[in-house]
């Protein structure tokens, strides 16, 4: 079965933005540009609007198929800390193939065991179970010689490492920024510098070991700076951020809301403005939604024992859209962050226009406009802190392996 | 003793002059509200010193006193002001409560709200827990105290004992010592001191320090000694040692040394100047007992008084539109 997508604008991460089709050959994409309709293909008119590979969300902590079609991500990278944990194969191997068809989750193994932080996990076996990767879960490995050996053993089986990036010793208690807000309403805090620290250790050790190292979420200045110069120095090292620190400041947690209790928690606005400026020159590499659904048995409670978290997949697509409109970062470029960059991080062939790719892509009314509403989401949970926010942009068909999804 | 000059606020009228339904913070308030709160209170002073203390205008109301954390005085001083109002007090120590069997904090708000309170009184461990039960419930809420937040109550309570003691809170000189960052007592007083134009100054080491602190408007010191000169007021706070996981101070000896407030340091302070203590004090330790027990220079007696007065004008003004009272509906 052939479809033709014609009267498109093509946004590809490798082959930048600009007018064409796209033919459909079974899961795969068959051709890209300036197309002849084949005599046996079905013809389906974009009207002009923007088809770009589907997104790739890397990191997210709930499958959640309404709101990952919604949203315009056919492959989620699921993070370890689950009930159970992905330290098993059977567990891995059950979560591989949860969300298909129309969704591809792509396990993190666990680096330790029960991501307790200490005894490694069965990382090859983890792999050869369908894990893509490794990952030290909600939390930073307290223990830079676990660390250390996770890395090593990890490099060693192929596999990058996704960190948390948090000196746990410093943010132990802590549901806040160090600051102005959380000196008001009275949250224990921790210092921005806790992330630089991890960061510093984190960047040193895979330097050493040669492992690929990505950070799930970097949100101070003092951190981007460190994985700046380590790229330079050739460091294999990548980052990424959820759009709630290049939105949002600590200045949300004001009257306690627990819509905006993140991990790491939101910073203060110089912190802000320097992931805005990682995101301009590319120190940024991945935009993930963070995805956690949290009911009002976790949200319904006092700040500081409320869980960390947000529902982010519906609202990801737009908010990225918005750093395109400020100027941030061109479309196409913000689809590398999307989709191409966290599918090199997996290893997988995803996130490009290009010929013999999977056919993951979604039809984008780029304009489209709409105001995020936490009772009406489709995710398991609303808990969005950007609830009654207008914004721009909206996925309007959603396709995985060439097969329509619906939503 | 000496009266306040300070004559009650007459511009604003009924509702107008307090607009609010709970008392959660002194956050959010006026300089002229809290004025008005402390003008109603200086009212019940004079009657609390009566002999016939009581007054019926709350007779029928219950008060529900939710204390989530344990107090004692807290506790006492609340009920004594809702029962010399002629209220029905309640006390639930919710800490021994069905809390501990895993109901939910809003769980059991909804359970107070269904039995008909008519103010509800909360004190809760956590930043934050008194405005999500204000969210919820139907009739007014007052904090007691929640978690390093805001200890409203407190604060009043502080400021009428500085005006009355010294005829005025603006352009006094006030230094606050303790653990500041663990003290909803010095939040809530940095509010209201700084709203009613005092010059507020606080002493701790860096350990005990929260960051960003200068922004509420306040003069930061490590230096107790520096800190006092010129003081009209010197604030202490009480080492909360069951709030300090860590090593924020090497001892108490080494904290005495450093942050005890002796009368050989007191001497740097103005020579009339006020020495305050929320209570219960670690004599020893943040103050020496030569000071806490100076009648002519210690307010701290006095300030458990004022809280009594201060108690009840809250719960007078808070109920007074489901009163009924002219002018508050």
């Amino acid at each position: 079965m052939k479809t033709l997508l014609h009267n498109a604008v093509l946004v590809c991460p490798n082959g930048g933005e600009r007018p064409g089709s796209l033919l459909i050959k079974g899961d795969a994409i068959a051709g890209v540009g300036t197309l002849d309709a084949p005599s046996d293909a079905v013809a389906v008119d974009c009207g002009g609007k923007l088809l770009a590979p589907a997104i790739v969300d890397l990191g997210v902590f709930a499958i959640d198929k309404p709101a990952f079609a919604a949203g315009g991500i056919v492959r989620a990278a699921l993070m370890p800390d689950q009930s159970p944990v992905l330290d098993d194969p059977g567990i891995v191997q059950r979560a591989a193939a949860i969300g298909k068809p129309e969704l591809w989750v792509h396990p993190l193994a666990a680096a330790t065991r029960g991501v307790g932080g200490s005894d490694l996990a069965e990382i090859a076996i983890l792999r050869d179970a369908g894990a893509r990767a490794v990952a030290t879960g909600r939390h930073a490995i307290a223990d830079a010689g676990v660390m250390r050996k996770i890395l090593a053993y990890a490099a060693d089986c192929g596999m990058a490492v996704i960190a948390h990036a948090e000196d746990t010793a410093l943010t132990a208690g802590a549901v806040a920024t160090e600051g102005e807000t959380a000196t008001r309403l009275g949250l224990a805090a921790a210092p921005a510098l806790a992330e630089a620290l991890a960061v510093v250790r984190d960047l040193m050790l895979a330097e050493e070991t040669g492992a690929r190292l990505h950070f799930r979420q970097v949100t101070t200045a003092a951190a981007f700076d460190l994985i700046r110069a380590a790229k330079r120095r050739g460091v294999k090292v990548t980052c990424g951020i959820t759009p709630a620190h290049l939105v949002l400041s600590d200045i949300a947690m004001t009257d306690f809301r627990t819509f905006a209790h993140l991990s790491p928690p939101l910073r203060g606005e110089s912190d802000r403005q320097a992931a805005r400026a990682a995101i301009a020159d590319g120190t940024i590499d991945v935009l993930t939604s963070g995805h956690d659904p949290r009911g009002p048995e976790e949200k319904r409670l006092p700040f500081a024992d409320s869980q960390p978290g947000a529902a982010g997949a519906e609202t990801l697509l737009a908010l990225a859209l918005g750093l395109v409109r400020d100027e941030l970062l061109p479309l196409d470029r913000l689809f590398a962050l999307l989709a191409r960059n966290p599918a090199q991080v997996l290893g997988i062939e995803s996130g490009t226009l290009t010929q013999g790719a999977p056919a993951d892509l979604i039809l984008i009314d780029r304009d489209a406009p709409w105001r995020i509403d936490a009772d009406a989401m489709r995710a398991k949970a609303g808990n969005t802190p950007f609830d009654g926010l207008p914004v721009q942009g909206k996925v309007v068909r959603t396709f995985k392996g060439g097969v329509e999804i619906a939503f | 003793m000496q009266a306040s000059d300070h004559s009650p606020s007459a511009v604003l009228k009924g509702r107008e002059a307090f607009p609010h339904r709970h008392l959660t913070g002194i956050s959010g308030l006026q300089p002229h509200e809290i004025t008005f709160l402390l003008d109603e209170a200086e009212q019940w002073v004079g009657a609390n010193r009566a002999h016939a203390k009581s007054d019926k205008r709350l007779e029928g109301l219950t008060i529900i006193n939710a204390f989530f954390e344990n107090s004692t005085r807290t506790l006492l001083s609340f009920e004594i002001a809702g029962k010399r109002l002629g209220a029905d007090v309640v006390n639930m120590h919710a800490a021994q409560s069905s809390v501990k069997k895993g109901e939910t904090l809003i769980d059991t708000a909804m359970t107070l709200n269904a039995m008909r309170a008519d103010v509800i009184v909360i004190r809760h461990g956590s930043s934050g827990a008194v405005q999500l039960i204000a969210d919820k419930v139907a009739c007014p809420v007052l904090n007691a105290g929640d978690g390093r937040h805001e200890h409203p109550t407190q604060a009043l309570l502080d400021a009428l004992t500085i005006r009355r003691r010294r005829g005025s809170i603006a352009n006094q000189r006030v230094v606050i010592c303790g653990d500041i960052l663990h003290s909803r007592v010095a939040r809530s007083n940095i509010l209201a001191l700084t709203a009613l134009a005092a010059e507020v100054r606080v002493v701790a080491p860096t350990t005990l320090m929260p960051a960003a602190i200068e922004r509420m408007g306040v003069t930061p010191f490590t230096d107790f000694d520096a800190a006092l000169a010129g003081a009209d007021v010197v604030m202490m706070l009480r080492l909360q040692n069951e709030r300090m996981s860590g090593a924020f101070i090497p001892s108490t000896r080494e904290y005495h040394l450093r942050y005890g407030l002796t009368p050989e340091r007191l001497a740097r302070a103005a020579p009339d100047a006020l020495v305050m203590h929320p209570g219960p004090m670690n004599r020893g330790v943040e103050i020496a007992s030569s000071v806490a027990d100076d009648p002519a220079r210690s307010a701290i007696t006095e300030q458990v008084e004022m809280g009594v007065a201060v108690r009840m004008a809250c719960l007078d003004i808070l109920t007074r539109s489901a009163r009924g009272v002219e002018g508050w509906a």
